[in-house]
């Protein structure tokens, strides 16, 4: 082995987008190869558990986790991780805030279960099995991870150093924070690795925004041919730009799409659906209860929409559970 | 702060449960309805916990969700009248911010009850004593809010045999 500065890469409850994103560095994937070791990484390298339990504690200059944490699986994963890096960077909006597997948080585990193994229209189940942690096959004893009910950002799991924020993280944050970690040069513990501003204050369309939003109806992208110059919100399309972190570069205001909160809260809030419902109803033009509620209606679902990425960040952290939900801890 | 009222000596009937209210009014109309209730010798439910803040339309919604993980049972607004706002339009921002947040709570299991917004000037302490009675008394018809974010699951079946 070499003494360059060893890595590793792991994901928990996430679609694999942030593994696209290590890839989609595209040739600057080669000055992070040549700078560091990557000892850990099951989409790409066969690496094993075992592997990671022989390094000594410490030997990881990083660990890049990205994804909610979900199952004893994951959890004891990131715990094992954690014992290993030095410094642990939560990657992407699902580690950050539980993104969107954390919208879990709305249903308890048996709804989950449910509508994921016997309910959905392309579920095939006559047996209506679902999974079982542990089950006895011709005397052996199988077992499989088990789901928690509720979804966690990794940050209520492990201690947490540095968040790269995103769904996901873009390629020139993750090489600033590899090089910044690289360099000795970065910022103080717990910092988001990316500007603390919010995304307006970057966006392309910043100069069409009117001075007072007042907004008599909220339209899907799909409802409404949006002009490409105009702020998105000054059209009547719930943009989350302003209770969002910048940094991305504006893609999806660039796509012709409005925000949708994937950087997560900027670091004076704590509460990003909360902040973004304050500036989103106070737009609403009118005065009279029963006309705010019928322009409001037009927001069929407030919870996905303002906390699409963050449910299980935010300050409730998932619905109230039904009265009677036997549960431990 | 009566968490719950028992009495010292009997202790026969059980304990009834005494809903904790987290009450955001604002400076200039409802806090003041509230001030003179106190002096006039009203009384209502204390079960409320007085926040005050210059304008119903400083009250952040974050304010309300921490309310309710803290611990609070119901959280209760109290503004100046439509058109009396002493900022002109603090109060239209709260109302805007009432419907969207209610909606939300609900979606997050929360019932309405526990979250109410009343108009109530400087001098109407009588309705500012009704709305708290009224609202404490459905409050504790729902019962408790018993807030918890469930880790793992207890009624796990230890193993399941496939044939």
């Amino acid at each position: 082995m070499t003494d360059k500065p060893k890595v590793a890469f792991y994901w928990c409850a996430s679609c694999g987008g942030c593994e696209e994103a290590v890839v989609d560095l595209a040739e600057k994937v080669l000055d992070v190869v040549a700078a560091v070791d990557i000892v850990f990484w099951p989409v790409a390298l066969d690496f094993k558990r075992r592997d990671v339990e022989a390094m000594a504690d410490g030997s990881l200059a990083a660990a890049f986790l990205n994804g909610a944490i979900r199952s004893t699986e994951q959890e004891e994963m990131v715990h094992l991780l954690r014992r290993k890096a030095q410094t642990v960077v939560s990657f992407g909006s699902c580690s950050q805030l539980g993104g969107i597997p954390g919208l879990a948080n709305l249903f308890d585990l048996d709804g989950v279960l449910a509508s994921a193994y016997l309910e959905s229209p392309s579920t095939v189940n006559p047996d209506g099995m679902l999974p079982h942690p542990s089950s006895a096959v011709d005397g052996y004893r199988l077992t499989i991870p088990r789901l928690y009910e509720t979804v966690r950002s990794l940050d209520q799991v492990i201690d947490v150093d540095y968040y790269l924020p995103g769904c996901a993280p873009t390629p020139a944050l993750i090489a600033n924070a590899v090089m910044a970690l690289l360099a000795g040069t970065l910022p103080p513990k717990g910092s988001v690795l990316a500007p603390d501003v919010a995304l307006c204050d970057e966006c392309p369309r910043k100069k069409s925004k009117p001075e007072q939003l007042s907004l008599g109806a909220f339209k899907r992208p799909s409802e409404v041919k949006l002009n490409e110059e105009e702020c998105l919100l000054a059209q009547g399309v719930l943009c989350l730009g302003a209770a969002t972190r910048g940094g991305c570069e504006a893609p999806c205001i660039k796509g012709n799409m409005p925000c949708t909160g994937c950087f997560g809260p900027t670091s004076r809030v704590k509460d990003q659906g909360a902040k973004a419902l304050s500036a989103i109803a106070s737009m609403v033009e009118s005065n009279d209860a029963a006309e705010i509620e019928r322009i409001l209606s037009s927001i069929p679902d407030p919870v996905g929409t303002l906390y699409r990425y963050s449910l299980p960040a935010s300050l409730l952290r998932r619905r109230r559970p039904a009265a009677g939900v036997a549960t431990k801890g | 702060m009566p968490e719950t009222t028992t009495d010292a000596g009997g202790g026969a009937a059980p304990a009834q449960f005494e809903p904790r209210i987290v009450a955001f009014f604002c400076n200039w109309c409802t806090y003041l309805a509230a001030d003179l209730a106190g002096t006039t010798r009203l009384k209502y439910a204390p079960n409320i916990r007085v926040v005050r803040l210059m304008c119903s339309g400083r009250i952040d919604p974050q304010f309300v969700l921490d309310a309710f993980a803290k611990g609070a049972d119901g959280v209760l607004i109290g503004g100046c009248h439509p058109g009396d706002c002493h900022y002109e339009s603090g109060n239209y921002k709260t109302l805007r911010r009432f419907h969207l947040l209610r909606r939300m709570l609900h979606e997050l299991g929360i019932e309405d009850e526990r979250f109410r917004l009343e108009w109530i000037s400087a001098s109407e302490a009588e309705p500012l004593r009704i709305a708290v009675n009224d609202m404490v008394e459905k409050v504790r018809a729902l019962g408790p809010l018993n807030l918890t974010v469930p880790s793992e699951r207890a009624d796990e079946p230890e193993e399941v045999a496939v044939p």
